[in-house]
């Protein structure tokens, strides 16, 4: 049975995917999870410097789902390469790191940092973080933007790079071959939505910063729209996220379009979904004598929808 | 290590329309847990509510000396604690845990001084019983608005622990909140008689303990809640505005793990975020 994929150079053993800002830096989960039996690792979004994010509350939840403004606290990128590397290294995770910018050289200079690290295995450009004012999401919101950013740290790394596109935008798709053309290897969608929550009693918004972003079950029909949509305008890898906690979840973002999936807010669930998730996808290979995963990514049969209601 | 238990409701005591004791068949956890961690625990089998709550480990249930179990210490407040005052012994909750620094209780001749209001009873039980065992004297500064919302007090006479009461309308004990004894305490002990408090309840009583302790130049240990996504250090939610344990600038800390427990002069109080 074989669950492997690639990305550009990188080889995953699994396409299940620790998402971005959903499991710290990997480290915190070592007692729970052995991280080298995940498909990869994507760490909390790195600045070149420390960032303290915003004041609390930063997270509320919504029905079936949360919504977070955490702002993108973290250790700078210099610091988790002397910090936590060495033990996801130690750990033999598969790494990715997910890189943040307020301006386009911000976004090369950690790229060029992280490609000189042992132990980092692809980049995740984060154009799409809907929490920070400035740099981030105004590359992920504009094709130029996108494009740029992503040819810029193509320019300097050798290592697979993945920019993680915002659905808060008219065609995501678009957005996925702009990065395409630019050199990425592959995409990862989508982030959370742009939201908002108020409570009516003292009639303050819910979150500190007043907006932030959805993400939990609540987004997945939408998320796996987008990926339906994008796998029809790239060739180049996606990977699916949003709201996954089951192994029928994950099939069905494959099965839509994606080659690899990363898992958010179930984690914070269930720190114990992987072994859950990645049984109930063998599970159905076995029911579907399916012997390559990767054989049913974008295998989404459109066509006999249509003549079924066509018939009827 | 923290595990995941599928933990059977053993119990569900209701103290009043507010407050219930859940006890919760897990073995494991018990075993493994100490004075102050937390547990996390799903409050419906579906996606809302989707995230798990924290809870503080109210007792370790032992069956002739063998662990069996924990309680949590509840009181309705929202979905979440609403869902767990109703639920009937027999059901399943998905319970993770032990997490979180634990307290360091003090050895004699030190004394240790609990001090909680109103839910902040919740990490106090296991407290007052590692102090029992290692025969450190202990006293329960305990405070709420009335009579009525003093609850499991028989708990800490049982292990020998000095209680003293206050609440607000005079009902019960000293009139007026905690921070009224505690202060007159505080002043009638000599300095050379070593104390350490340990604060829970809401964050401005929390914050007037710290000034007291801080006064009177006594260490003081504080357990902290702040809204909670994971309970692991995943998500970054339950952060509080503190200094590290060797000083510097304040930086978002970590509750889950960091704390729940806080050396309370970490802490930048004016900068807390939490429960009036």
């Amino acid at each position: 049975m074989d669950l492997s994929l690639s990305i550009g150079s990188l080889t995953l053993p699994n396409p299940l995917i620790a998402a971005s800002g959903c499991f710290g830096y990997g480290v915190e989960y070592a007692d729970v999870v052995d991280l080298s039996t995940l498909g990869g690792v994507a760490v909390k979004g790195l600045f070149l410097s420390e960032r303290e994010g915003h004041a609390p509350p930063r997270i509320v939840e919504t029905p079936s789902g949360m919504l977070n403004a955490i702002g993108l606290q973290g250790i700078g990128v210099h610091r988790f390469i002397r910090e936590r590397l060495p033990e996801l290294r130690e750990r033999r995770a598969i790494v990715i790191v997910n890189i943040c910018g307020t301006t386009l050289d911000e976004y090369v200079e950690v790229a060029r940092i992280l490609s000189d690290a042992e132990g980092v295995h692809a980049l995740e450009l984060n154009i799409s973080c809907p929490n920070i004012k400035e740099g981030g999401i105004t590359f992920g919101c504009s094709l130029p933007g996108t494009h740029a950013v992503v040819s810029a740290v193509r320019k300097v790394t050798a290592l697979p790079v993945i920019p993680k596109l915002t659905p808060n935008v008219t065609d995501v798709a678009s957005f996925a071959k702009a990065s395409e053309d630019a050199g990425a290897d592959a995409v990862s969608l989508v982030n959370t939505f742009l939201a908002m929550a108020i409570d009516v009693h003292t009639r303050r918004p819910r979150l500190t910063n007043i907006v932030g972003g959805l993400s939990g079950p609540a987004i997945r029909p939408i998320a796996v729209r987008m990926v339906y949509e994008c796998r029809r305008v790239v060739k180049i890898p996606i990977v699916g996220m949003g709201g996954i906690a089951t192994a029928d979840d994950v099939l069905e973002f494959m099965i839509a379009g994606a080659n690899a999936v990363q898992v958010g807010t179930m984690n914070f669930v269930d720190p114990f979904i992987w072994d859950k998730l990645l049984s109930g996808v063998r599970e159905y290979m076995t029911r579907h004598g399916i012997a390559r995963l990767q054989d049913i990514v974008g295998t989404v049969d459109t066509r006999a929808r249509e003549q079924a209601w066509i018939s009827s | 290590m923290p595990v995941d238990v599928d933990a059977a409701v053993i119990e569900n005591r209701r103290l009043s329309a507010d407050y219930n004791v859940l006890s919760l068949a897990a073995p494991e956890i018990a075993a493994r847990a100490q004075p102050g961690q937390f547990v996390m625990v799903k409050t419906s089998g579906g996606n809302d509510p989707l995230l798990r709550r924290p809870f503080s480990i109210f007792e370790i249930l032992r069956d002739g000396g063998a662990p069996i179990g924990v309680s949590i210490f509840n009181k309705r407040v929202g979905v979440g604690t609403t869902l767990l005052s109703r639920v009937e012994a027999g059901a399943h909750l998905a319970t993770l845990g032990p997490l979180g620094r634990p307290f360091e209780p003090v050895d004699p001749p030190a004394e240790g001084w609990m001090v909680a209001g109103g839910v902040g009873l919740a990490p106090f039980v296991t407290l007052a019983e590692a102090l029992a065992a290692r025969g450190t004297r202990a006293t329960l500064f305990y405070g709420a608005r009335r009579a009525e919302e003093l609850y499991c007090v028989d708990l800490f006479e049982a292990l020998g622990v000095r209680v003293v009461l206050a609440t607000e309308d005079g009902s019960l004990g000293v009139r007026g909140r905690i921070t009224v004894p505690l202060e007159a305490a505080l002043g009638d002990r000599p300095l050379g008689n070593p104390v350490k408090l340990y604060v829970c309840g809401p964050t401005p009583m929390m914050r007037a303990c710290a000034q007291l302790a801080a006064a009177h130049g006594r260490a003081c240990d504080v357990s902290l809640e702040q809204v909670m996504g994971c309970g692991l250090g995943g998500c970054y939610s339950c952060v509080v505005p503190a200094r590290g344990a060797a000083g510097g600038a304040p930086h978002h800390t970590r509750t889950c793990i960091d704390g729940p427990i806080f050396d309370a002069q970490r802490i930048v109080w004016e900068a807390v975020s939490g429960h009036g």
